[in-house]
């Protein structure tokens, strides 16, 4: 589905990446982790175009999408989360989903301020689909609050309510648990199986162990912007190097 | 030979632009904000000079000192005011805030002092001297002096005092610096103090060549900004040079060209270079730290 | 829910033909004084403070060069109606395109710029807009402006009296209104908002910003570039101070005053910066002071702007009554 080959990121001197390739397959959940500062949120920063890669390609499919700005690969598919939730604050809730759909509506500046039929009409189905979403994540009640004002956690899902609207062929997912108590947690487990059972590809960063454990088929280690490791749960969680790099410093 | 000429009054201009510019990149360098009221702190420099002559009837180098320490006075009210009242500012705020000052600042030296263009006694006459075939006037090299100091000074301040280097450290990363205990906010008031009375002493000398009045800030300034731009923004030579090339290219155009447009060029370089080299001329490479 | 935004759909229309109506029936307690003159003249700052609005407080773009489309508007249509003695409603309509058309090219490189840079650059767009009326002395006419420019017509009718240019004038700002009212609350309007709150996310979520950016700034410089021509066709005289950054900077004041981010806010803006200076009349040049200070203070103090500010204040005063009853 998604493949990272050789990516290597640099910013002047310092090296944030190198080297990175691997796959995310399709279907599967695949999570990433490393300690802070291993180069996680860089690495979804490149695949989604914010930054451009210093050498390597990013693929989507069969095709070179390296080149492609966010927003096109937004368009074919390729949809992430932020790990410092980048709502759209002054909006509310079900705006910022309804901006979530803006790729699959098309009706333009004309159309817009002529307010056509069609307009309307889309107009309709795009409220009614945001609503859809907002119910899938259970914040349908919080409709009409303004986005800056959520708690923190509700936040969250919006963020992932409104990437869904795009319906994504792979989802990036950074942190998305950070922030979270445990109820939230399990609740948040439970939403991203049901969004892989929809068809879509995840990828998430994240600190939360178990939560990486239980939901991942498939884990990525970085340490220090290189690949320390790939494989299941069970082969990473046996990975001596693994241990010693990342599990055992969090021990400390 | 003409050319000579130009290129004489073309380096005087472009020298006030430099020490404009570098006001600019002083300001922005410890706090991101470009300060859209730096040409009044030019215009106070002379304005107020001219004040402290006739109306308190100091001697020249007692107004002068007059002149740049009130405007320094106007850039700490500013800064204390204006700018710190806000916390997380956006530049959005900080442009319209900025601009806000600046038309406040000329408001009220034309409330107080007039509309009138007022000229500034040359500093030691105005006998020309000749250089070849052009002519140099003594302000001229006051202009020159003045600047080579400042940017001798200012090198010196950055690099070899403490409260240079600590500023520098704020402008290269606000919050290391305020965790190896540097107060941010004692250095960004400094910055509006030195980036001040900068601005009002590039008013002053060049207030005898030009004329002076409430409303010479705007010009003044945005081709101050113009030179700070060609130089990438830094607090050093490049600014410099920029502003001197600016100074060159404005006289030769206005000499051969058309007088008219003067002004028009220094904003035809400055819409180049923000869509062309946004880094500056004289910088190599993107640094696209965040 | 869906019935909530019914309601509230309706309730904006009718906010929009009450707007309406006090539009029509301002200028009569005053219809041969003085005042319908300057309510004209709220007319074209409102359309200019529209543009601008929907710019920055919408995408969050600023502009300090939206004078320099008004006065491309203004020249465009004096000088092919004065001398090439081209029908007026054909010059405007081919003026407005072509400033339109100009405004969507210098977009790309001008609106790829941000925050500071973009201000200066606009700045510098419009300086230069006026340096260009100042010496087209042909064309222009210079500092000495230029004059004998017709009043608009229609068949026999002639737009030639103070109430009459109000209800053009007022004509084509309802038209910008609404427009921009329809635009506001649509699928562009929350791209452009969401540019403005967050452009990295907006772009992740497929919103092509750069091109919804110029898209916008296009069309507040056709929204200016209309407002130019109107005003000529009203005054009859322009000059180039009427088109000089000051004026840029009136128009932000107007924005900030009123309310970043509203549309309402931008006609209120307009129409107490263009009092003000009516009612400031006994201090001469007084303006520019009370503006600076309206400039710092507001984005202080009231960064929402009036709009929002007033009501704001109801809410806090209205339930202290009551919990004092
Ligand atoms: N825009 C940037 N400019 C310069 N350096 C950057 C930039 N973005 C990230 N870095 C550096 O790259 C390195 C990797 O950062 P990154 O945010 O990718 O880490 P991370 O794995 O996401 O960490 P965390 O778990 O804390 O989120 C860090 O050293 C960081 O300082
Ligand atoms: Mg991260």
């Amino acid at each position: 589905m998604l493949r990272l080959e050789g990516i290597g990121k640099r910013f002047g001197g310092l090296t944030a990446l190198s080297g990175i390739t691997f796959s995310v397959i399709e279907g599967s959940i695949t999570g990433i982790i490393g300690p802070n500062g291993a180069g996680k949120t860089t690495l979804f920063n490149v695949a989604t175009g914010i930054y451009p890669p210093s050498e390597g390609a990013v693929l989507l499919g069969e095709k070179n999408i390296s080149a492609l700005p966010p927003e096109r690969r937004a368009r074919i598919g390729l949809v992430r989360t932020f790990q410092n939730i980048e709502l759209f604050g002054k909006m509310t809730v079900l705006e910022n989903v309804m901006v979530g759909l803006h790729t699959q509506s098309k009706c333009g500046f004309l159309a817009c301020s002529l307010r056509m039929p069609w307009q309307m009409s889309e107009e309709r189905r795009i409220r009614e689909k945001a609503l859809e979403w907002l119910d899938f994540v259970g914040i349908p009640d919080l409709a009409d609050v303004e986005a800056g004002a959520l708690p923190f956690g509700k936040g969250r899902l919006l963020e992932i309510a409104r990437a869904m609207a795009l319906e994504p062929k792979i989802l990036l997912m950074d942190e998305p648990a950070a922030g979270l108590n445990s109820r939230e947690t399990a609740e948040l487990a439970e939403l991203i199986k049901k969004i892989r059972d929809l068809g879509v590809t995840v990828a998430l960063v994240e600190h939360d162990m178990d939560l990486v454990m239980d939901i991942c088929d498939q884990i990525v280690v970085l340490n220090l912007g290189t690949m320390l490791a790939q494989g299941t749960p069970r082969e990473i969680q046996e990975n001596p190097e693994v241990i010693a790099a990342y599990l055992g410093e969090s021990e400390d | 030979m003409e050319l000579l000429q130009f290129v004489i009054s073309g380096l005087a201009t472009g020298s006030i632009y430099a020490l404009i510019g570098l006001s600019f990149a002083i300001i922005f360098n410890s706090t991101g904000i470009i300060n859209f009221a730096q040409g009044e702190f030019v215009m106070l420099g002379g304005v107020l000079t001219i004040c402290a002559i006739t109306l308190l009837k100091l001697p020249l180098l007692a107004a002068i000192l007059a002149a740049v320490a009130g405007t320094t006075l106007v850039g700490i009210i500013f800064e204390r005011f204006a700018i710190r009242p806000l916390k997380n500012a956006t530049p959005l705020s900080l442009i319209i805030i900025t601009i806000g000052a600046s038309i406040l600042i000329r408001g009220v030296v034309m409330l107080l002092f007039g509309k009138d263009t007022q000229a500034l006694p040359a500093f030691s006459g105005t006998t020309p001297i000749e250089v070849g075939s052009a002519t140099l006037l003594p302000q001229h090299l006051w202009i020159f002096g003045v600047t080579i100091l400042v940017i001798i000074g200012s090198r010196l301040f950055f690099h070899h005092t403490i409260t240079g280097k600590a500023m520098r450290a704020c402008s290269f990363n606000r919050r290391a610096a305020s965790l190896v205990g540097i107060s941010v906010w004692r250095m960004v008031l400094l910055s509006f103090v030195i980036s001040s009375a900068l601005g009002s002493l590039a008013g002053v000398i060049i207030a005898p060549l030009t004329m002076t009045a409430y409303d010479v800030g705007v010009m003044l300034g945005l081709k101050g900004f113009c030179a700070a731009i060609m130089g990438g923004m830094g607090s050093g030579l490049g600014t410099v040079l920029g502003g001197l090339i600016l100074g060159i290219l404005e006289s030769l155009g206005a000499g051969l060209l058309s007088s008219g447009y003067k002004d028009a060029i220094a904003f035809f370089i400055l819409l180049l270079i923000l869509f062309v080299r946004p880094q500056g001329l004289f910088k190599k490479g993107e640094t696209e730290r965040v | 829910m869906a019935k909530k935004k019914k309601v509230a759909l309706k309730s904006d229309k009718i906010k929009f033909l009450v707007f309406c109506l006090v539009v029509l029936l301002a200028p009569l307690p005053f219809a041969k004084g003085y005042l319908s003159n300057v309510l004209i003249f709220v007319g074209v700052n409102s359309m200019l403070a529209l543009g601008l609005n929907l710019l920055l407080g919408y995408a969050g773009q600023i502009s300090l060069g939206q004078a320099a489309f008004f006065g491309l508007g203004a020249y465009g249509s004096g000088v092919l109606t004065t001398q090439f003695t081209m029908n007026p409603w054909l010059a405007m309509v081919l003026v407005a395109v072509s400033v339109a058309l100009f405004a969507f090219l210098i977009g790309f490189p001008v609106l790829k710029l941000k925050g500071h840079y973009l201000a200066m650059a606009t700045l510098g767009v419009g300086i230069i807009a006026n340096i260009a009326f100042n010496e087209t002395v042909d064309l222009t006419g210079g500092p000495s402006g230029l004059s004998g420019i017709p009043n608009l017509s229609i068949g026999g009718f002639t737009f030639d009296n103070d109430l009459k240019n109000y209800y053009l004038v007022w004509g084509f700002a309802l038209v910008a209104i609404l427009l921009s009212l329809n635009l506001v609350n649509s699928r562009v309007g929350r791209g452009l908002r969401a540019i403005h709150d967050s452009e990295v996310a907006a772009r992740v979520m497929g919103v092509n910003a750069r091109i919804m950016k110029v898209q916008v700034f296009t069309f507040s410089a056709l929204i200016s570039a209309l407002a130019g021509s109107l005003y000529a066709h009203v005054v009859t005289f322009i000059s180039p101070t009427s088109f000089s950054f000051a004026v840029s900077v009136e128009l932000l004041t107007m924005v900030v005053i009123g309310g970043l981010g509203s549309v309402y806010g931008s006609i209120l803006g307009a129409l107490l910066l263009t009092l003000l200076p009516e009612l400031l009349r006994a201090f001469q040049d007084f303006d520019i002071i009370v503006y600076g200070l309206l400039l710092i203070s507001m984005t202080i103090y009231l960064p929402g702007g009036l709009v929002r500010g007033i009501p704001e204040l109801f809410r806090r005063l209205v339930p202290a009554r009551r919990g004092n009853a």
